[in-house]
This record gives structure tokens, C-alpha cells and sequence, in this order.
């Protein structure tokens, strides 16, 4: 490839300087962290120390001798206005379309890598088109992610000066280093994705499977400087009650939801850029006009929503595992995330996972028929289905329930005898846990559908995974309700353990003996590209769409959970805009932000189009 | 016999109906809210289940197709296009239609409690504050076995009218308010919370409750001026020895 070409397309200089001018931003305010905050004490002033005083905090002026500023104390009038515009919903939305951006460019470079690799691996040069494709997709977004970064830091900028400065004075080196992680990502990026062509054999290939490894490398490191940030403000850590900073930067960054965040965060992206993928393949699938582009973006659309799947089922341990360190950092915290304000936007999430999961399964059923081998096992299909659906039923019911006033006294109490216990832990680990074993069976079905074993000992095979699977489900049932509910407290967490491993037992192991029945399988009937109903794509679209809708919701939590702080404890939220906005008007600026992201995302596959269809007539 | 899928569908729907409508029938229907909830994905279900075939997903659309469309249905049709315009007028009539009751209570169970509180004249870190009489479970567990006992005293004389002898809930008095005085038995009552938090909850009762938990509703009283707080810290160590639960852990 000509260096001229290369560097033709806007993008690219839009990058640069984009880059050039967060670095900048970045750079002004790491240099400059003593801001100062002369003000005239007020009767508020007043209130306020007290207030500080009284939840322990050291007043600010006895810390002079630091060479770190105490958090400032602010006060309506340090928040800059502006008429017409409501600065926490334009910092709200822009971080929020960041995050999605991000979170898609961020994952698909890594099953890119793994595509190529594979397709490396097999000698099968369909994953190295499908890997190209994916990472064409991801590339306008690359830019839109830069784009919104920008508008996030100038909104900051612009509405929360003081915060954004305090921020800068303690994590003003890891700032920097995103910034110069941020250049390096594009450039590795931009290497990656034009030389794709020109470095496909040989030595080069090697070389350009190294540049994604780095790509993917500096992606995930810019991931984690920026969930420090974000935890810090939940769990700081690295100062003390004042707010001021003890100089060592780990403290700060490596605080108690540090890891549980990048763990979440890392898996829940994958599933993310996989359901965005599947989203882009189901609308080339409704549009394509011959049988063999239809089969393509078929199997595209498989490829993606299998890597979307995958990186679901061990989402909800992370999940529960970032849950329970926000209780053990603060009660009051975890309270008010799962029972108390937010709790009914965890019901809202639950029914969502378990619409996500029953998607993602139905699509599986549909695809078994793209084989004629598939009336073999169809039948079984509405038994998985009918256990998946009284999982569901289990994972979403609330413990606290919404009631009528006359309702309650008809239950005789809050707590419906029958209901009440589904809505503890326990139930919900046993659920969710048989629903990652019938997920996994609908796809060891979905495998099956178009071979025959020829192994002798087949009926064994069956036989053994089949009992793999149902002393699973007992297991799982009897460790939930054993320890959930009739033995101490303290087993309730712990029993969750045996029960994902039980499931990560039964799971491999069915998964390693149906490697060895189906080796050298005789094909039944052929599997059938392209022969999928259009209803089942609509499954992969609502999976997308889902998606980002729970994103939005469960980034919304996450910042509110702060409540009236700007940093938990240390630094408080004085702006008139510092009170938690009522549900629907929450989820109302969710689903705004949700429609704009998935209407930029729909205009990026149409551009998409118009440059292959631009591409295949030249 | 074979069941058409559309017949297959209505049946479902209706045993699906059955279904979440029976715990009324022993004596505790579930709310309203939930049985929407239920119902909206039992419907859900029953049509993905049938939709995986195309056979299944022809034999649904097939029929209400050729209701629609054929020529010898026409009279039937215009009885069922009347009907369904009433039906949904009735749905509204009835969504519209205003019983003299209180509305939905959206109260919050167990509101997030404050960083800290004050009571007997001092500062309580939730957080951090323990249950003094914890420690002798291991170090003393006679002097802890005596205690228990003295909290069971304080509860009987104090508590049980309304939060039951069975620790239940459902005390002599308990039918007369709302909300209904909270039960400790049972896994998914007081398991889920630290001592200290029962001991705000006690010490400064319904008056004591954040905005979002209605405190202007709650019966419960503030025992502060009634009991001293080694006597409620007894108190709950018999709340949690009786029913045979554990506070969550400090840590
Ligand atoms: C007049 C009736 C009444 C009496 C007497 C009473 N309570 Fe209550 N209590 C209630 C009601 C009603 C609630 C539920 C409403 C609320 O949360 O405030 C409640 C709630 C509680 C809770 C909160 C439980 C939870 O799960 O959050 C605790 C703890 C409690 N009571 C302990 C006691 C103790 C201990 C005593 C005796 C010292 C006592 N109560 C006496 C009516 C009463
Ligand atoms: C199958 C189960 C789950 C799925 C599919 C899921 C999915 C997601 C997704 C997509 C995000 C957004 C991530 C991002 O912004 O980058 C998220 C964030 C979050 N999830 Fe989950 N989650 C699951 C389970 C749980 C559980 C069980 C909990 C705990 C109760 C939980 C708590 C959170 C929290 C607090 C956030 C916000 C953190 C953030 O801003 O990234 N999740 N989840």
C-alpha cells in the first residue's frame, strides 16, 4: 500500500488532531493542580464545616503542610451555568455515548485478534474476511469514540471545573499516560486495519497479529486508567478524610471496586461489541440481495452472537462479585444499589439479562434448522425452553414487591409466603445458574443438528452427558436451597462457589465428550447457510438494542450511587443539580442517550454500505 | 389429535393464567404487578417456543390470516372486530376507573440508613458500631446465653404485640397497621443486615426512617426514651438467636 493512500482517509487526520488536542487538554490541567479556592465564608460556609465535622472530617485548613490540596468545599456558585443547557444531563449523556463507543471499540479489536488467529490457525481465509469486516465496522466508531471523549472532558470542563481539577491533582500522571496510550492505541490501530491487505502472508502476517496483540494491549490498559477514575469517585482510596491525596498514585488507582469494575467491565464489552457485530450482520442479512451474501452475514451473524453469548455466562460472577465488594465498602452503599433507591432498577435489569439470555437461545433453536437434520431434536426444545422460562420467572421476581395498599392486607404483610424466598440471592444463583446449563444445552443441540456421531460408543456419550447434566441441576438446586435457606448465613455467599463451578464442570465436560462423539461426524443433512427466518434476526437485534439500554442504566447506578457526593465521603456535590432525579425521569434520559447511540450506529452502517457498494462498482 | 399452533397458544395462555391466579385461592393471591410481569413473559415464551419451526410460526399467523382475509368469514369477522374495540375499552374503563383506595406503595423495606446517627446523647458510625455483647459467643458463651435470655425478656414485654410471638410478624396488633410490622424469622428478613442497622431501626423507630421509606406511616415506636441501648443491643441478640439467623459480618 502507497503511503499516499494510506494516509488519505479523514479519518485519520481527524484522529490526530483530536488526539493532539485531548493530550493538550490533559496535559494543561496535570501541570496545574494547585487550584485555588478563595472564597468569603457564608452562613452556608458555616453549616457546612459543621456538617464535615460532624461526619468526622478534618477541616481543610488544618492540612497545610501537605503538599496536596485538601478536596475543595463548594458551593452553588463554583459551578459555572449556562442558560438552557442542564449541565449534568449534558455530562451524563456525553460520558454515557463515550462509553458505548468505547466499549465497542474496545471489544472488537479483541475477537478480531482471536478471529485472525483462528483463521490463521484453520487455513480458512472466510475468518480473516470476517475479522476485516468487523474491524471496518469499528473504525468510524473509533473516531465517534474520540469525538465523545473530547465532548465528555470539555463538558466536565465547562460544568464541573473544580472536580475535574481535584481529579487532575491526584490522577494527573495516569492522565497523561492515557493520553499517550490514546495516541499509541490509533496509531497500532491505524497500522492494523490499513495494512491489513498489504501484511496478509508471511513474516508480515506475524507482524500485523503483533500490532492487533498491541492494539488490544494499549486498548485494555486505556480501560482500566479510566475505571480508576471511576472508582475512585465510588471508593476513593490513597487520601484521607479531607481529601488529601498521600502522594502514592497505586492507592488511589488500586482502590476496593478497582478490579471488580475492570473484570465487568472487560467481559461485559466483549458481549457488547459481539451483540453490536450481530446486530450489523442481522441488518446486511434482512438486506441482502443474493443467497450467497445472505449465507455470509449468516454466518457472521452466528460468529457474533456465539462470541456474545459466550462472554454472557460468566457475567453474572462478575456481576456478583462487584455487588458484593460495594456492600463490604459500604452497607449503606449496597443497600441503597440493590434494596433501597435502585432497586427497582435492578428488577428492570434482571428482566432484561433474562430477555437477553431467552434471545440468544431462541436464535440458537432457529439456527438448528439450518440443517434438515434438525427435526431430531426439535422436540426437545420446548423442555429447555420451559426450565429456562421458570429461571426467568425466579431471576426477575423482586423481593420487595410494588403493592397495593389493599393488596398487602390481603397478603397479610409485605412478603408473599411463596414469592418472598425466590427474591433472595440463593434463588437467583440457583436460576441463573440452570440457565447457563440450558443455554449451553440448546447449544450442544444446535451442533448436533445437522451430524451423526459414528462413534461406537455413542449411546453412552448421550447417556453420560445427559446425566452430567441432570446431576447438575440437582446439585445446583440442592446447594441453593440447602445452604440458601436452611443453615447459617455465612453459607449463603459461599454456596454460590460449588454451584458456578458445578456449572463450569458440567459444562466443559459435556462440551469435551461431545468433541470426541462428533469427531469425524457424518454429516446428516448439510448445514445450510443463509437459511435462517428473518424473525430469528430480529433476535439478534433485540439483543443489541438490550444491551445498550442496560449499559445506560447500569451506568447511570454506578454514578448515582454516590448520591450527594462528587467523591464518596470526601468531596460533596453542592450544585444545585445535586439531588437523585426521580426513575423515570433516569430512564427516560437513558433511553434518549440509547436512541441517539443505536441512530449514530445505524448511520455508521449505512455509511459502511456506501463505501463497499462504492468500492464494488469502481 | 393434533392441536393447531393457535389453539396451542390460546391454551397456554390460559393454563399460564390458571396458574399465576391460584395462590389466591389459598388465601394469598400474589400482586398485581407481578402477575402482569408473569403473564407478559408466559406469553413471550409460549410464542418463541412456537415460532422456532416455520411450521409452527405458519400454523400461528395461517389462521387469523385467512380470518382476516377470507370472503365467508365476513360476518363472523365483523362481530370480532366490534368485540375487540370493546374489549380495550373496558381495559381502560377499568385502568381509569379509580377504587377508593390508597395507591401502589412504592416504600422502601430496608432504606439505605444514614452514615450515622445520634442517640443516648452520642455519635453511632453505622458502619463500624457492634453489637457489644457479640464478642462473648466465643469468649463467654454462659454470660452470652444470659444475655440472649434478657433480650428475650425485653422482647416479650416490649415487641411481641405487634412484631409477633413467633417472631413472625404477625402479633396481636399487627393486622391494624400499615405497614404491617416486619417478621425476623426466616432467611430473608434480618440475615441481610448488620446489628447495627437493626439497632438505628430500634433506637429511632418509624420517625427515625429516610423520606423514601415513609416514615409518616410506620407504627413502629423510637425506643430510645423506653429502653436503654444495652437492653436493645439484648434485644437483638435474641432477634437473631431465636430465629436461628446471623447478622452479616463487619468487615
Ligand atoms: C406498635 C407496634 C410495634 C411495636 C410495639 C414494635 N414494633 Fe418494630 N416495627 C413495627 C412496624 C409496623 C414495623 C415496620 C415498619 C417500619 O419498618 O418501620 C417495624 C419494624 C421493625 C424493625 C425493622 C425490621 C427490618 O427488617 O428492617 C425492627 C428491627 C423492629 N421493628 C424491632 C422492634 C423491636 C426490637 C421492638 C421492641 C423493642 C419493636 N420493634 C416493637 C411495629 C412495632
Ligand atoms: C448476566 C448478568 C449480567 C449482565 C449481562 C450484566 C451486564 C452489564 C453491562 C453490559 C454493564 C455495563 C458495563 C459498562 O458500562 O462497560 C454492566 C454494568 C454493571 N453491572 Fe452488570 N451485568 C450482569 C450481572 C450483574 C450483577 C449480578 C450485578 C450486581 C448486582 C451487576 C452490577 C453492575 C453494576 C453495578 C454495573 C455498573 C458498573 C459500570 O458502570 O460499568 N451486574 N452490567
Amino acid at each position: 500500500m502507497r503511503f499516499a493512500a494510506f494516509i488519505r482517509p479523514p479519518y485519520l487526520l481527524r484522529m490526530v488532531t483530536l488526539s493532539a488536542i485531548i493530550f493538550m487538554a490533559f496535559f494543561i490541567f496535570a501541570m496545574n493542580p494547585e487550584p485555588s479556592y478563595a472564597s468569603a465564608p457564608s452562613a452556608q460556609d458555616a453549616a457546612m464545616s459543621r456538617e464535615a465535622a460532624q461526619a468526622g472530617h478534618e477541616l481543610a485548613s488544618d492540612k497545610v503542610s501537605s503538599r496536596y490540596a485538601p478536596a475543595p468545599r463548594l458551593h452553588a456558585r463554583d459551578y459555572p451555568r449556562i442558560n438552557g443547557v442542564n449541565g449534568r444531563v449534558s455530562v451524563w449523556l456525553a460520558a454515557q455515548m463515550h462509553l458505548w463507543f468505547a466499549a465497542f471499540v474496545l471489544s472488537v479489536p479483541i475477537f478480531v485478534l482471536i478471529l485472525e488467529g483462528i483463521g490463521m490457525i484453520k487455513r480458512d481465509r472466510r475468518y480473516d474476511k470476517v475479522a476485516y469486516e468487523f474491524i471496518r465496522v469499528s473504525i468510524t466508531a473509533y473516531s465517534l469514540t474520540a469525538l465523545t471523549g473530547g465532548l465528555l472532558l470539555l463538558s466536565l470542563l465547562v460544568f464541573y471545573p473544580q472536580l475535574l481539577g481535584y481529579l487532575s491533582q491526584i490522577f494527573g500522571p495516569t492522565m497523561l499516560a492515557y493520553a499517550f496510550l490514546f495516541f499509541f492505541e490509533s496509531l497500532a490501530l491505524y497500522i492494523y486495519y490499513y495494512g491489513w491487505h498489504s501484511m496478509r502472508s508471511g513474516t508480515l502476517k506475524w507482524l500485523h497479529l503483533t500490532t492487533g496483540l498491541l492494539l488490544n494491549a494499549s486498548g485494555i490498559t486505556l480501560m482500566f486508567i479510566a475505571n480508576a477514575w471511576m472508582t475512585f469517585m465510588i471508593s476513593p482510596g490513597g487520601v484521607d478524610s479531607a481529601g488529601v491525596f498521600d502522594g502514592n498514585i497505586w492507592h488511589a488507582i488500586h482502590t476496593a471496586l478497582w478490579n471488580p469494575l475492570n473484570l465487568h467491565r472487560f467481559i461485559s464489552n466483549i458481549a457488547y461489541g459481539g451483540s453490536i457485530v450481530g446486530a450489523y450482520a442481522a441488518y446486511k442479512f434482512l438486506s441482502a440481495a443474493g443467497t450467497e451474501e445472505r449465507a455470509y452475514y449468516d454466518w457472521m451473524g452466528y460468529t457474533a452472537s456465539i462470541i456474545a453469548v459466550a462472554a454472557l455466562l460468566p457475567l453474572p460472577f462478575a456481576g456478583y462479585w462487584l455487588a458484593v465488594e460495594i456492600y463490604a465498602y459500604s452497607q449503606q452503599m449496597g443497600v441503597t444499589l440493590m434494596g433501597g433507591v435502585f432497586g427497582r432498577i435492578f428488577i428492570m435489569q434482571a428482566v432484561v439479562i433474562g430477555s437477553l439470555f431467552l434471545a440468544a437461545n431462541y436464535y440458537l433453536w432457529c439456527g438448528m434448522h439450518r440443517s434438515d437434520g434438525a427435526y431430531r431434536y426439535t422436540r426437545y426444545v420446548k423442555y429447555i425452553a420451559f426450565i429456562m422460562f421458570l429461571c426467568f420467572l425466579v431471576w426477575f421476581t423482586p423481593h420487595t414487591l410494588v403493592l397495593k395498599a389493599s393488596e398487602e392486607l390481603a397478603m397479610g404483610g409485605r412478603y408473599h409466603a411463596l414469592v418472598a424466598p425466590l427474591g433472595l440471592m440463593p434463588a437467583k444463583n440457583t436460576a441463573i445458574n440452570i440457565m447457563l446449563l440450558c443455554t449451553s444445552l440448546s447449544f450442544l443441540l444446535y451442533r448436533r443438528a445437522n451430524r451423526v456421531s459414528v462413534v461406537t460408543w455413542s449411546s453412552y456419550g448421550n447417556a453420560a452427558i445427559i446425566a452430567l447434566y441432570v446431576a447438575g441441576t440437582l446439585n445446583i438446586i440442592f446447594l441453593g436451597v440447602y445452604y440458601g435457606y436452611y443453615t447459617d448465613t455465612v453459607y449463603k455467599v459461599i454456596s454460590s462457589i460449588p454451584q458456578v463451578s458445578t456449572t463450569i464442570t458440567v459444562i466443559s465436560a459435556a462440551f469435551i465428550i461431545e468433541y470426541f462423539m462428533l469427531r469425524g461426524a457424518r454429516e446428516f443433512a448439510p448445514l445450510r447457510w443463509g437459511r435462517m427466518p428473518r424473525r430469528s434476526q430480529y433476535a439478534l437485534v433485540l439483543i443489541a438494542v438490550s444491551l445498550t439500554w442496560l449499559m445506560g442504566l447500569m451506568g447511570y447506578i454506578s454514578e448515582a450511587i454516590r448520591q450527594q457526593w462528587h467523591i464518596t465521603g470526601i468531596m460533596k456535590d453542592n450544585s444545585p443539580d445535586a439531588y437523585t432525579p426521580a426513575l423515570s425521569y433516569a430512564v427516560k434520559t437513558v433511553s434518549i442517550g440509547t436512541i441517539i447511540f443505536l441512530g449514530i450506529i445505524l448511520f455508521i452502517f449505512w455509511l459502511g454500505q456506501l463505501k463497499t457498494s462504492e468500492g464494488t462498482s469502481a | 389429535m393434533k392441536i393447531s399452533p393457535l389453539l396451542q397458544f390460546v391454551l397456554f395462555t390460559i393454563a399460564a393464567f390458571i396458574i399465576v391466579n391460584m395462590p389466591a385461592l389459598f388465601g394469598q393471591p400474589l400482586p398485581e404487578s407481578l402477575i402482569v410481569l408473569y403473564m407478559f413473559f408466559s406469553i413471550v415464551m409460549i410464542l418463541l417456543v412456537i415460532t422456532v419451526t416455520d411450521k409452527g410460526a405458519e400454523g400461528l399467523l395461517r389462521p387469523i390470516v385467512s380470518f382476516v382475509n377470507s370472503p365467508e368469514k365476513r360476518r363472523l369477522r365483523r362481530v370480532v372486530f366490534i368485540l375487540i374495540p370493546l374489549a380495550f375499552a373496558f381495559l381502560t374503563y377499568r385502568s381509569l376507573h379509580s377504587e377508593v383506595a390508597a395507591p401502589v406503595e412504592h416504600r422502601q423495606v430496608h432504606p439505605a440508613p444514614p452514615d450515622s446517627f445520634r442517640a443516648y446523647g452520642r455519635e453511632f458510625v453505622i458502619q463500624s458500631t457492634k453489637n457489644p455483647f457479640r464478642a462473648l459467643e466465643k469468649t463467654n458463651p454462659g454470660e452470652f446465653r444470659k444475655a440472649v435470655k434478657q433480650g428475650g425478656e425485653i422482647y416479650f414485654k416490649n415487641c411481641f404485640f405487634c412484631h409477633g410471638a413467633l417472631l413472625d410478624g404477625r402479633g396481636h396488633y399487627a393486622r391494624a397497621f400499615t405497614p404491617a410490622p416486619l417478621p425476623f424469622k426466616g432467611g430473608n428478613t434480618i440475615a441481610q443486615l448488620q446489628e447495627s442497622y437493626l439497632f438505628w431501626r430500634i433506637v429511632t423507630g418509624g420517625p427515625g426512617l429516610p423520606y423514601e421509606s415513609a416514615p409518616w406511616s410506620s407504627a413502629m415506636p423510637a425506643w430510645e426514651s423506653m429502653l436503654s441501648s444495652t437492653e436493645v443491643w439484648k434485644t437483638i441478640l435474641f432477634l437473631y438467636d431465636y430465629t436461628g439467623n446471623r447478622p452479616q459480618e463487619l468487615r
